[in-house]
């Protein structure tokens, strides 16, 4: 009972804290930008926390999150394992190779109108399609280690980020390509001084887009088969021991891989488009 | 036309994948019965075989009509009925995450500390995956016993028995729920805070109240926002479903196809499952689509 | 300023010049039998409502279009070889810099596609940006400049490789008045020192008449040359030799063309 006490009365404190700092004078300082969040999070923890306490809820449903942080810390080394194998091994290899192919193909088929015109809407349409289900099949092909985890993320971040480039290719007006003409600039002059440079906010559109894609599809196609290893074998292994703490060790490490990948991608956009209106700001 | 020769050209290079990947299994067979085989026979083979590492299409189509058309729609081995647990459990999941999206999305536009609050989060969100807990939900709910959607009793005096889509349907909608309220949330802030200072003074000058402004300018203008966020939440709501499919129990719906095709090398029926899937996700939104341009067109924000 | 010798050498030549774009109302006759010959130092207004053509125009001798019949010749070539050979440097109605590029870096452009030496490149950019008086502006970005300043930005752009001929295009129609009067001035100055030949489409008769040595009138449906007059102008005008009467007689003979050319159906 004093658990839930406690829990109701640091809530009470922190919706408080939170409504007067973000109603104060100081809420565009980057301090309480910060601390509303950090607030927030903190909130939740805490009451959750205090909930699984204070209503005893059994560890198999629900661990607190103190013992998913003890988890954690006594279980580094098979975390690390688990990180390389799934993220550096499965989802960087396949990022790379996925968004790297798609670039190519995009520049390739912007040559010709007639593909565009094909290629474009099947594209669409394949983005849209659920392509996590074809992780069964590229696991039978390419064996249970993490080649297979990279070839289904291939294919994930093919076709968003195909589509992507496509756009940013044809993201030029018709003014600064007449410029190019009155200079006999030729394809390739228009294409790494003018069209490149201005694709770059939709290519970097289509990275951070592909991040949280690469990093589902290693994970989830891990659940089709995997070696004794991998971020989403532990998952289907713990859930399956109902040892929840550690599922939800895994979860946070992925959650922080995803933000980690993600937050360098928009550091390394942030650098190279500094000069686009959404990032001058 | 172009979209037609890059389809054809889609289904030559699968024709030729096929036999490249399946002669060598052709070829072995061949070999143990100490046949030799033509050119044409190899070819033949490759298009027929029964578990073939790749599947030639008219084998795929011919599996989906045999299992969408000729079994009984209750059948186990029916994919009408494994599309249809599926579906039901990505439209519960889809209404309940794009309603409490689109809530928290209009508090968020109209509570500074929970835009402060909450929006990092919801945004930070979407470089999380999220999928990952999808078993963990499936086996806490079975262990708390929340998985029908009414339990055995109450569907039974209510309708005489317990319709099969309700069984485990509750952890499967609420992975598809969970996966398609975030985007909507991010969606219709975007929507709610389109119209400009112009459009928002203006009202000002009516002395429209924050209810008035929000009726009859916020709300409209999130309108093109709005559906894009639908669209995007539905085929996360669909992946939801089929994903948390692999773990729950009882083994139905096209995830559980898929899975239980790769246990037993059935690569024909992961074929044939992967494309109800994508059929089912092309038809879900392309309807909103259809929905979206008869609304915008209403309202005058298309041609 | 002084005497300058303007030359009866013809750079840029159109003879009997058609152009029809094809839509989906059927033809447009966007230019009719155009004739003009532009001697080497000119200045030429094109002046004429929307529609008239003189856009088109311009972007024919640039060979940014095709005619339909006719020649157009520019330094004896036609005009594509003269693209090819970067006869021109063409400025267009908006700055068009590219924002991920400083002044600097968007003034070499041009030089570096024309495979010019480092040391060149410098060179030109040095001269080109005192010339547009934009000395210490080269590491801002183009967005951390006004808009009178990319457009003269976009001028030092046209300016930076050795092309005697400079195509404009409404350069300064974005702009407020008081800083295109400004830009006038400076334009004034900077051909008299560069002794270049200037093409200028604009829809204002003052800027014409303040600007030219000669002024095309156009009118449109079809777009075609109604009248030319030669300015008497002197070649050196302040900015208030707009209140003096020769100006106002040569702008009324402008206002006159366009009337005749049935300008304002």
């Amino acid at each position: 009972m004093n658990w839930l006490i406690g829990v109701f009365i640091f809530w009470v404190v922190a919706y408080f804290l939170n409504v007067s700092l973000a109603n104060s004078k100081w809420h565009k300082t980057r301090l309480v930008r910060l601390a509303v969040p950090t607030v927030f999070g903190i909130t939740i923890l805490v009451v959750w926390e205090g909930l699984v306490r204070g209503l005893q809820v059994p560890s198999v449903i629900l661990p607190p999150p103190s013992m998913i942080g003890a988890r954690i810390a006594v279980s580094l080394p098979t975390l690390w394992a688990d990180l390389i194998q799934t993220f550096v091994k499965g989802a960087l290899t396949g990022y790379i190779m996925g968004c790297g192919s798609a670039v190519l193909t995009a520049i390739l088929i912007d040559r010709s109108p007639f593909l565009q015109r094909g290629l474009l809407p099947v594209g669409n349409f394949i983005a849209a399609l659920p392509i996590i289900g074809t992780a069964p099949i590229l696991v039978m092909w390419f064996g249970f280690d993490w080649h297979s985890k990279a070839a289904v993320v291939v294919v994930m971040v093919f076709f968003p980020m195909l589509v992507n480039t496509v756009q940013g290719l044809a993201a030029t007006d018709s003014m600064q390509r007449d410029l190019m003409r009155t200079y006999a600039g030729g394809y390739w002059n228009t294409l790494f001084k003018l069209r490149l440079p201005a694709a770059m906010p939709a290519i970097f559109n289509g990275l951070k887009i592909a991040t949280t894609l690469a990093l589902i599809g290693a994970i989830v196609a891990e659940f089709f088969g995997s070696p004794t290893l991998g971020m989403g074998f532990r998952i289907s292994v713990e859930v399956g021991r109902l040892g929840l703490d550690m599922v939800w060790a895994e979860i946070a490490v992925a959650a922080l891989a995803g933000s980690a990948f993600y937050g360098v991608i928009a550091l390394i956009e942030k650098g190279v488009t500094f000069w686009h209106p959404s990032q001058r700001g | 036309m172009p979209i037609l020769t890059v389809v054809a050209a889609i289904m030559v290079i699968w024709y030729a994948s096929s036999v490249g990947m399946n002669k060598k299994w052709t070829y072995d067979q061949a070999g143990r019965a100490g046949v030799e085989v033509s050119f044409t026979e190899m070819v033949a083979d490759t298009w027929a075989q029964e578990r073939p590492v790749l599947p030639a299409p008219h084998q795929v189509v011919a599996e989906l009509y045999h299992s969408v058309f000729e079994k009984k729609i209750s059948s186990k081995r029916s994919l009408v009925f494994h599309g249809w647990i599926t579906l039901s459990a990505t439209m519960l999941g889809f209404v309940f995450g794009t309603g409490l999206g689109i809530l928290l999305a209009v508090g968020i536009v109209h509570n500074r500390a929970m835009d402060m609050g909450v929006m990092p989060w919801a945004i930070a969100s979407q470089t999380v995956p999220i999928l990952a807990i999808a078993p963990m939900i499936v086996v806490v709910m079975s262990t708390i016993g929340a998985t029908d959607f009414l339990g055995k009793e109450t569907a039974t005096a209510m309708f005489g028995y317990q319709p099969a889509f309700m069984k485990g349907i509750l952890p499967k909608a609420v992975i598809a729920a969970y996966l398609s309220f975030f985007p909507v949330v991010v969606g219709m802030v975007k929507g709610l805070r389109s119209p400009d200072q112009m459009q928002l003074d203006l009202l000002k000058t009516y002395n429209a109240g924050k209810q008035r402004t929000f009726w009859s300018l916020r709300l409209p203008s999130s309108t093109p926002y709005l559906f894009t966020s639908l669209k995007v939440g539905m085929a996360a709501a669909l992946v939801g479903a089929i994903v948390s499919e692999l773990s729950a129990v009882p083994l139905r719906g096209l995830g559980a196809r898929m899975l239980t095709g790769s246990y037993y090398g059935q690569t024909i029926q992961i074929w044939s499952a992967l494309f109800a899937a994508a059929t089912l996700a092309a038809t879900l939104v392309a309807s909103i689509s259809w929905i979206e341009r008869r609304s915008l067109k209403k309202m005058g924000m298309s041609s | 300023m002084g005497f300058r010798y303007v030359s009866q050498e013809v750079v840029i030549q159109a003879k009997n010049l058609d152009l029809t774009f094809p839509t989906n109302d059927g033809d447009v006759h966007a230019l009719k039998d155009v004739n003009l010959d532009i001697h080497k130092g000119d200045f030429v207004s094109f002046i004429g409502p929307s529609g008239c053509g003189k856009t088109t125009f311009l972007r024919t001798i640039a060979a940014l279009e095709t005619p339909t019949a006719g020649t157009v010749t520019v330094n004896g070539m036609t005009a594509d070889e003269a693209r090819k050979n970067r006869a021109y440097g063409y400025v267009f109605q908006a700055a068009g810099l590219y924002p991920w590029r400083t002044i600097r870096g968007n003034i070499k452009l041009p030089l570096e596609i024309m495979g010019y030496s480092k040391a060149e490149q410098e060179e030109h950019v040095t001269k080109v940006l005192d010339l547009v008086d934009l000395r210490g502006f080269g590491q801002k970005f183009p967005w951390q400049l006004s808009g009178g300043m990319q457009q003269r930005a976009s001028i030092a752009r046209a300016l930076a490789f050795d092309a005697d001929i400079l195509l404009m295009d409404e350069p300064f129609g974005a702009l407020d008045e008081i800083v295109r009067d400004h830009l006038n001035e400076q334009l004034l100055q900077l051909w008299d020192r560069t002794n270049k030949t200037i093409a200028f489409v604009t829809h204002s008769i003052p800027e014409a008449v303040y600007l030219s040595t000669k002024i095309v009138v156009m009118s449109p449906r079809p777009g075609r040359i109604t009248d030319v007059i030669e300015s008497t102008l002197p070649r050196e005008r302040p900015l208030d030799i707009r209140d003096s009467q020769e100006f106002q007689d040569i702008a009324h003979r402008v206002r006159e063309g366009l009337r005749a050319g049935h300008a304002y159906d």
